[in-house]
């Protein structure tokens, strides 16, 4: 390895850094002015891109081939724009009054919708775009040739920097944009159209993402995946760099695929004796760094502590405890479950369904009660999940001990987890926890990724099925349902004795709680370790209930679901999450049958309720109660 | 705020309610299907997280299916397929089985693609006794030490394609490999099984550079360059898919694979070749699927019939899909029932006639012995082919029934 080839790679990363920096820049903008984390942003990226591909090379014929290039990318960046404005203005403009976080659930939804109509529209096999005319050749570089797009790209970056810095500095829509950052209400209150600044600035940040997407045209095919591998990096950058910083994430971005470079360019290393592949560590290495950069600085590189958010609706209302006649109402609905292997009988499929809605119901119930009472919104609850299922696995296959004893092993692993994530995490605020809580998640899935010898690698484990009387269907389903409701049951405990009004007063207002004695770090603390747990406790139950357990169950995908499955429901309510998991389950089931397009269809579905119920299923019931 | 009975009794409906419509929902979703008549062919695979080989394999086991039933089906039935998506994961995948099996009632399953998929369905149906033809995954295991007595595999196993390669590789003489491949299980096996059967087929062999990369993201530019700055002479391939175009395309721009000789596996099936048009790395001794280049009968029948009905070339996944239901049919036609053991005892030995030529069900280790094209790359006309590709039977690369059952411990 010799200084020259690293000095090399360190070239090469910029350009790298600058396709993760565009994709990140428009996120930030999005972040900083409307709050909303947008997931469908990696979609606006891949509709750029598609959109470069196949305008660069049907424009080229008329205008020549430069023009057709570089014209191909402008006009895909513009469409894009226009989507995003669209998008806005038809539906997240619908959402801004229903509690936070919902319009992650719509652009969620939107990401779905977007990724079916690309295949709709392009069809499922990969398309490689042209190269850049004029920029397809390579320059000499310390004895090495860097490919002279490469070398644009880097350059691209900066300036698109610059640019964006000049807009935010110098220009009256900047400066609102600013102002927005720091205090949408106060804009507002001096009479700035929010609806057209919002409307601008979402296809502003789309437009970018669009921009990033159509610019790596030169460099890699439109491909259908790019959309979520897309997302994440985009929110390591801007989250690294600090939200809403346009230069932190510039900088998180050079940070980033610096050290993915190292790494590739390290290889096989020897580490104490040991053959160690450095180039393994790139599937991680951004999580990693961010981690580390959020234990370092709670609010990134560039970044400053979020103003508290003033729109926080209206205080909800204070979780009403169960009378008499609700205990006995929620005995027949208990009932009913608990019936389900008698019909089982003629529906053999009705508990195969059931216990996965039930699983998936403590799982929701897990996470909604640190984004709920604790205020706390985890992307990456699949942790514990993960850990529970492949703590459990290990302990049935590999030790041979007996279901209940495995059982306990799971939910054990899963609470030393959070237990020591939760510590680092509940000292961050807002999206920065939710983003550390995510880093954690993809570092220890990176680990089973790849310790075949313990974990099985990217196949898992299998085999995991439980022993008598668990290997029936229904005896499974019978304790799962016991477990679940016993979880569901503490969960409703807790949050209605001293520790659970401690929680919520944390949330509301943590200067007034830490002021009136309540210590909110530790009370958040135990909270997080307490979901972890009822988290690991599904996680087994996975586990023994499918026979198998590969790393999907700890992927970002699995945070995401458990994030859809509580919004979908409502936050507001402790029956919101049970509702949402049953609700996703079932949706999902049916859905899922429809080979062809189902994700566009699970996407309209999810969009539906969220324009006709924007606080949840829960919210929506309780509405039409209301009525009557 | 509102008074605190008000919200109780909401709580109260909301909560019996969507009780009540759960319960609702879970018995309408769940009412089983028709009674059954045809033979009922579950299948389950991921058409959403694959759909560039997904889509073909749809058409493939499609025009098979109406064959066999324009001929009369199988044992006087037509047969039946009820296809679902398996999430690509396999928490969905069994219950997507799960749904097959109880609901569907049908008679067996096939599918899959994805190896973890494919190790979760095959220990599903061991558990439930249920036949179960894997059509595409890959992975050693499944056949071998975690193979089980109800699963069967169609496609050459990543063993069997690295051994294909493997005389090209040893005939190049070369003695500075640079390995590259995605980081999992299907590209680590394929380099483990490249590194130990090229070491002993060639001692000398030095391994100067090994490259693991994350699926779908490779860092392209890095990686060739930290290849090229190896000095490799020759090059060992895994990637795949937008991972090998990106790869292709920097190595052209820099010239990063100048004299190396590369061996690349699966870059010869069109779902992977097809994209890369003009900038197919000439050279490249590949496995793959030169449908445009097997003057064999079979393969002619089937290249027409299939260009007929979708009026598009076929992939790989075409043939896979194809050959799935054809040989399925032929397995319930020998044995004379769809009773699951009747099935495992009748695939066992199975020999079936497909565009590939005849093959058959190993009854060692349940592997197929269906082949693949080993061949060159080039570039005709704007597109990447396969130049004198050569068929290599499954049957020549796979060890022999002895060693095999040293591999499979656990299996009946």
């Amino acid at each position: 390895m010799s200084l020259d080839s690293l000095l090399f790679q360190a070239v090469n990363g910029l350009a790298s850094a600058s396709g993760l920096f565009l994709v990140a820049a428009g996120l930030s903008i999005i972040f900083g002015v409307t709050r909303i984390v947008n997931m469908a942003h990696g979609s606006f990226y891949m509709l750029g891109l598609y959109l470069a591909v196949t305008l660069a090379p049907a424009l080229s014929p008329w205008i020549g081939g430069a023009a057709g290039f570089w014209g191909g990318i402008l006009v895909a960046t513009l469409a894009v724009a226009l989507l995003g404005a669209l998008v806005e203005m038809v539906l997240l403009r619908r959402l801004y009054r229903a509690p936070e976080l919902y319009q992650l659930l719509a652009t969620f939804a939107l990401l779905l919708v977007i990724s079916d109509a690309v295949l709709f529209l392009w069809g499922p096999e990969d398309i490689l775009g042209p190269r850049a005319p004029g920029l397809s050749g390579a320059v000499d570089l310390l004895g090495r040739r860097l490919p002279q797009y490469d070398l644009f790209l880097a350059l691209a970056g900066p300036a698109v920097l610059l640019g964006l810095h000049l807009l935010l500095r110098r220009t009256r829509f900047g400066r609102l944009i600013r102002a927005a950052t720091q205090d949408r209400e106060m804009v507002a209150a001096l009479g700035i159209n929010e609806a057209l600044l919002f409307t601008a600035v979402f296809a502003l940040g789309a437009g970018v993402a669009g921009l990033g997407g159509a610019l790596q045209m030169a460099r890699e095919p439109a491909n259908l995946a790019i959309d979520l591998s897309v997302l994440g990096d985009a929110f390591v950058v801007v989250v690294v760099g600090g939200m809403g910083s346009i230069s932190g994430a510039y900088l998180a971005a050079v940070l980033v695929a610096e050290v993915k470079a190292l790494c590739t360019a390290l290889g096989v290393v020897d580490i104490a004796g040991y053959a160690f592949n450095m180039s393994r560590l790139t599937l991680v290495a951004e999580f990693l760094v961010m981690a580390l950069v959020l234990i370092l600085r709670p609010h990134g590189l560039f970044g400053r502590p979020q103003p508290p958010a003033t729109t926080r609706a209206r205080a909800e209302p204070a979780p009403a405890p169960l009378g008499r006649r609700g205990a006995v109402l929620v005995l027949v609905a208990v009932a009913l479950f608990a019936a389900v292997p008698l019909i089982g009988q003629f529906f053999a499929y009705a508990p195969v369904l059931a216990l996965d809605m039930v699983i998936a119901a403590l799982f929701a119930a897990s996470l909604h009660f640190i984004m709920g009472p604790g205020g706390m919104a985890s992307f990456g609850h699949a942790a514990y999940f993960g850990l529970g299922a492949y703590g459990a696995a290990f302990a049935a296959t590999r030790l041979g001990a007996p279901t209940p004893l495995a059982f306990a092993m799971g939910i054990g692993t899963a609470a030393m987890g959070a237990t020591l994530f939760g510590w680092f995490c509940v000292r961050l605020e807002g999206v920065y926890f939710a983003m550390l809580t995510l880093a954690f998640a993809q570092i220890v899935w990176s680990i089973v990724y790849q310790w075949e010898e313990v974990t099985g690698g990217s196949n898992g484990m299998f085999g995991v099925w439980p022993q008598a009387p668990f290997d029936e269907p229904a005896g499974l389903y019978l304790a799962a349902l016991a477990v679940t409701l016993a979880g569901l049951f503490l969960i409703r405990r807790v949050v209605f004795a001293p520790f659970g009004f401690a929680l919520r007063a944390g949330r509301d207002s943590s200067l007034r709680a830490e002021a009136s004695g309540i210590p909110v770090a530790r009370v958040r603390w135990l909270a997080f370790a307490l979901a972890g747990t009822l988290c690991g406790a599904a996680g087994a139950l996975f586990a023994f209930a499918k026979g198998s357990i590969s790393p999907e169950a700890i992927s970002v995908g699995r945070s995401i679901d458990g994030l859809v499955m509580v919004l979908l429901g409502g936050v507001q309510s402790l029956m919101g999450p049970v509702l949402g998991a049953g609700g996703f389950t079932l949706l999902q089931d049916m859905v899922m049958r429809e080979t062809d397009y189902w994700r566009a269809l699970l996407g309209a579905v999810i969009l539906a309720v969220v324009l006709l119920f924007p606080s949840g299923i829960a919210g929506g019931l309780r509405r039409a109660g209301n009525a009557r | 705020m509102r008074p605190t009975s008000l919200s109780r009794s909401r709580f109260f409906r909301t909560a019996l309610f969507g009780a009540a419509a759960l319960v609702a929902g879970l018995l309408v979703d769940t009412v089983p299907g028709r009674a059954a008549e045809p033979i009922r062919i579950g299948e389950l695979n991921s058409y959403k997280s694959q759909p560039a080989f997904l889509d073909p394999y749809r058409k493939g086991m499609q025009l098979a299916l109406d064959q066999v039933n324009a001929a009369g089906g199988v044992l006087g039935r037509p047969l039946e397929l009820i296809a679902r998506d398996d999430g690509g994961n396999p928490g969905d995948a069994v219950r997507a089985a799960e749904e097959l099996v109880t609901r569907e009632k049908v008679d067996l399953i096939t599918g899959t693609f994805l190896s973890h998929v494919g190790l979760a369905v095959a220990d599903y149906a061991k558990r439930r006794k249920v036949f179960f033809l894997a059509a595409e995954p890959l992975t050693d295991k499944l056949t071998w030490s975690d193979g089980n007595r109800y699963t069967f595999r169609l496609r050459p196993s990543t063993y069997m394609q690295v051994a294909m390669l493997l005389p090209a590789a040893t005939a190049a003489k070369r003695k500075r490999w640079a390995l590259v491949y995605p980081n999992y299980e299907y590209g680590q096996s394929a380099a483990e099984t490249f590194k130990t059967l090229l070491k002993a087929a060639q001692p000398d062999v030095e391994i100067v550079a090994e490259q693991a990369t994350p699926l779908g993201k490779i860092d392209a530019g890095a990686v060739t360059q930290a290849i090229a700055d190896a000095k490799p002479d020759a090059v060992f391939n895994v990637l795949f898919g937008p991972d090998l175009a990106r790869f292709v395309r920097e190595a052209n721009t820099r010239g990063a694979l100048d004299g190396a000789f590369v061996v690349s596996l699966l870059s010869g099936e069109p779902e992977y070749l097809d994209p890369l048009k003009d900038e197919t790395p000439a050279g490249w001794v590949v496995t793959g699927y030169p449908w445009y280049a097997i003057p064999t009968p079979e393969h002619k029948a089937f290249l027409d019939a299939y260009q007929a009905a979708y009026g598009d070339h076929p992939r790989l996944g075409s043939i896979v899909g194809y050959t799935t239901i054809k040989s399925i049919a032929a397995g319930i036609e020998k044995a004379g029932s769809t009773d699951t053991e009747k099935l495992v005892a009748a695939f066992s030995g199975l020999a079936v006639d497909g565009p590939f030529g005849p093959f058959t069900f190993r009854a060692s280790d349940h592997q197929a012995t269906l082949g693949a094209y080993v061949g060159t790359l080039g570039v005709k006309e704007g597109r990447g082919v396969m130049l004198d590709p050569v068929y290599v039977d499954g049957a020549s690369v796979l060890p022999s029934d002895a060693e095999t059952a040293k591999l499979r411990p656990a299996a009946d």
